[in-house]
């Protein structure tokens, strides 16, 4: 009990004392989450958008696969892409091994699938109701695909605000990839995975509390621009 | 309208089937130039079905769609639809025009001035910058009008425009399609309102059960009926 109150109390001063080492890592964990989820929107909404207009054969297949994707175990994605980066492995001349790029790199293979798949029900619910009339206008499948992620806008960004949670929240593939390295490659959830161990509470706590009010901001982010929006919004919702 | 014309299109012997149900049976239709032909018939008819397969947007199971010169995306691109139920894109009444003038190439400032001659064309000049989704659903059929018309079309398919409006915006509907006509565009319109295919029907085809049981210039058929079921429906007797 007294671990747990002399706990909160060391994290807030960390926190409000602005503790470098407790700063840094924060900073370090957004890089990496959001350059992930950027990485993610570059190949997923741009394939789930086609998955949704296209037709062709072994599409269902696909869009199963996508979908089976989004439940990949952390740990598995950081094991493998351990064994492509490695020393050894085929990309192992990238020598990014260790290295935020490379936590990057492991964060967005868990958020694509994520992205990819709920762009793709919100585009094809769109593209349903749309069809017609963007055939008559004369859009072409492919240039129906922007116009259907602008007009999906609201439903899409809840699909990544889905994606960002995941990658803020995973240990698995980042601790294997990134190692924990102090100053270099040191995120929230492997500080906490870790610190906790070493007998490092104030830390662990401090960070626990920044994971934890992020979660809350993402989800009321995502009830708000769900309020404000379009039934297709809701179709995200249902699907979480 | 300088651009040749595509017009008269000829309908041969258009069939489709649906679920095991004949929709349309060997339909031959030919539409004139600078006439309003009216599609006339009760619910069920298959007026809907008609005009899309003639705008391209279904494929009819057998039967020619023939355009004067043109075929393929080269004479849908001189043709615009009004359907039923607008489909309006989720952004600005302006922002939806110009999307649809953008689809033929043109450059965006050419297309915003377009866009706002459309909005005038239609009396929407003062809600240009109103999400398109917050107007009445008179408004929004005009909007769909004013697209239609910003695309310069030399022919329009008006698939019940005014079914699910009431009698004040069904009448400024109308008078945009005489308005259209006095320009000397050539409308093909579906309808099962009697009064209003006398209103604005040149030529008539009258369809029952996916059959066209009769077809000529409208005053003649509406004065001298040649089948029972016509007969019945100039009455108003004729319910299914």
């Amino acid at each position: 009990m007294s671990d747990l109150t002399e706990g909160f109390a060391a994290a807030f001063r960390l926190l409000f004392g602005f503790d470098a080492d407790l700063w840094e890592i924060i900073v370090l964990s957004l890089e990496v989450n959001l350059a992930a989820v950027a990485l993610s929107c570059l190949i997923g909404l741009p394939l789930g958008g086609a998955l949704a207009v296209y037709r062709f054969r072994g599409r269902r297949a696909v869009i199963v696969l996508v979908n089976a994707l989004m439940g990949l175990p952390p740990v598995v994605v950081g094991l493998l892409v351990y064994l492509m980066l490695s020393r050894s492995g085929p990309l192992g001349a990238l020598n990014i091994l260790f290295t935020p790029g490379a936590m990057a790199i492991a964060q967005a293979i868990l958020v694509t699938p994520i992205v990819t798949a709920l762009t793709r029900q919100i585009v094809e619910s769109l593209w349903h109701d749309y069809r017609e009339q963007l055939t008559s206008l004369g859009s072409s499948r492919r240039r129906a695909i922007p116009t259907l992620l602008w007009d999906g806008r609201t439903a899409v960004l809840t699909a990544i605000l889905a994606g960002f949670g995941r990658a803020a929240a995973e240990v698995g593939a980042v601790i294997i990839v990134g190692g924990n390295i102090a100053h270099h490659t040191r995120t929230m959830t492997t500080a906490i995975a870790l610190e906790t161990g070493r007998g490092n509470l104030a830390l662990a706590l401090g960070l626990g509390i920044v994971l934890v009010t992020l979660a809350i901001v993402l989800n009321a982010a995502a009830w708000m621009v769900r309020e404000r929006s379009t039934p297709e919004a809701a179709l995200v919702v249902a699907s979480r | 309208m300088e651009a040749p014309s595509i017009l008269p299109l000829a309908l041969e012997s258009i069939s489709l089937r649906h679920d095991g149900q004949q929709i349309l049976d060997r339909i031959n239709m030919l539409v004139a130039r600078r006439r309003t032909t009216v599609v006339l018939g009760p619910n069920g008819a298959g007026k809907s079905m008609l005009l899309k397969i003639a705008h391209g947007l279904i494929a009819p199971d057998s039967g020619t769609v023939r355009w004067s010169g043109l075929t393929g995306a080269a004479a849908q691109a001189r043709q615009a639809m009004v359907f039923q139920k607008p489909v309006l894109l989720n952004r600005s009444v302006l922002a939806n025009i110009v999307h649809a003038v953008r689809l033929q190439g043109i450059a965006r400032a050419a297309a915003v001035h377009r866009a706002h001659t459309a909005l005038d064309y239609v009396g929407l000049g003062d809600m240009a910058i109103r999400p398109a989704r917050s107007l009445s659903g008179g408004e929004q059929q005009r909007l769909s009008f004013a697209r239609a018309w910003a695309r310069d079309p030399e022919v329009l398919f008006l698939d019940e425009p005014t079914a699910s409006l009431d009698p004040a915006a069904s009448w400024s509907i109308e008078q945009i399609i005489l308005e259209l006509r006095r320009e000397g565009r050539t409308a093909i319109l579906s309808t099962h309102d009697l009064a209003m295919a006398r209103r604005l029907a040149d030529d008539l085809v009258f369809l029952h059960h996916g059959r066209a049981l009769e077809a000529g210039p409208a005053a003649s058929l509406f004065s001298d009926p040649k089948t029972p079921e016509l007969t019945a429906f100039l009455k108003g007797e004729l319910h299914w």
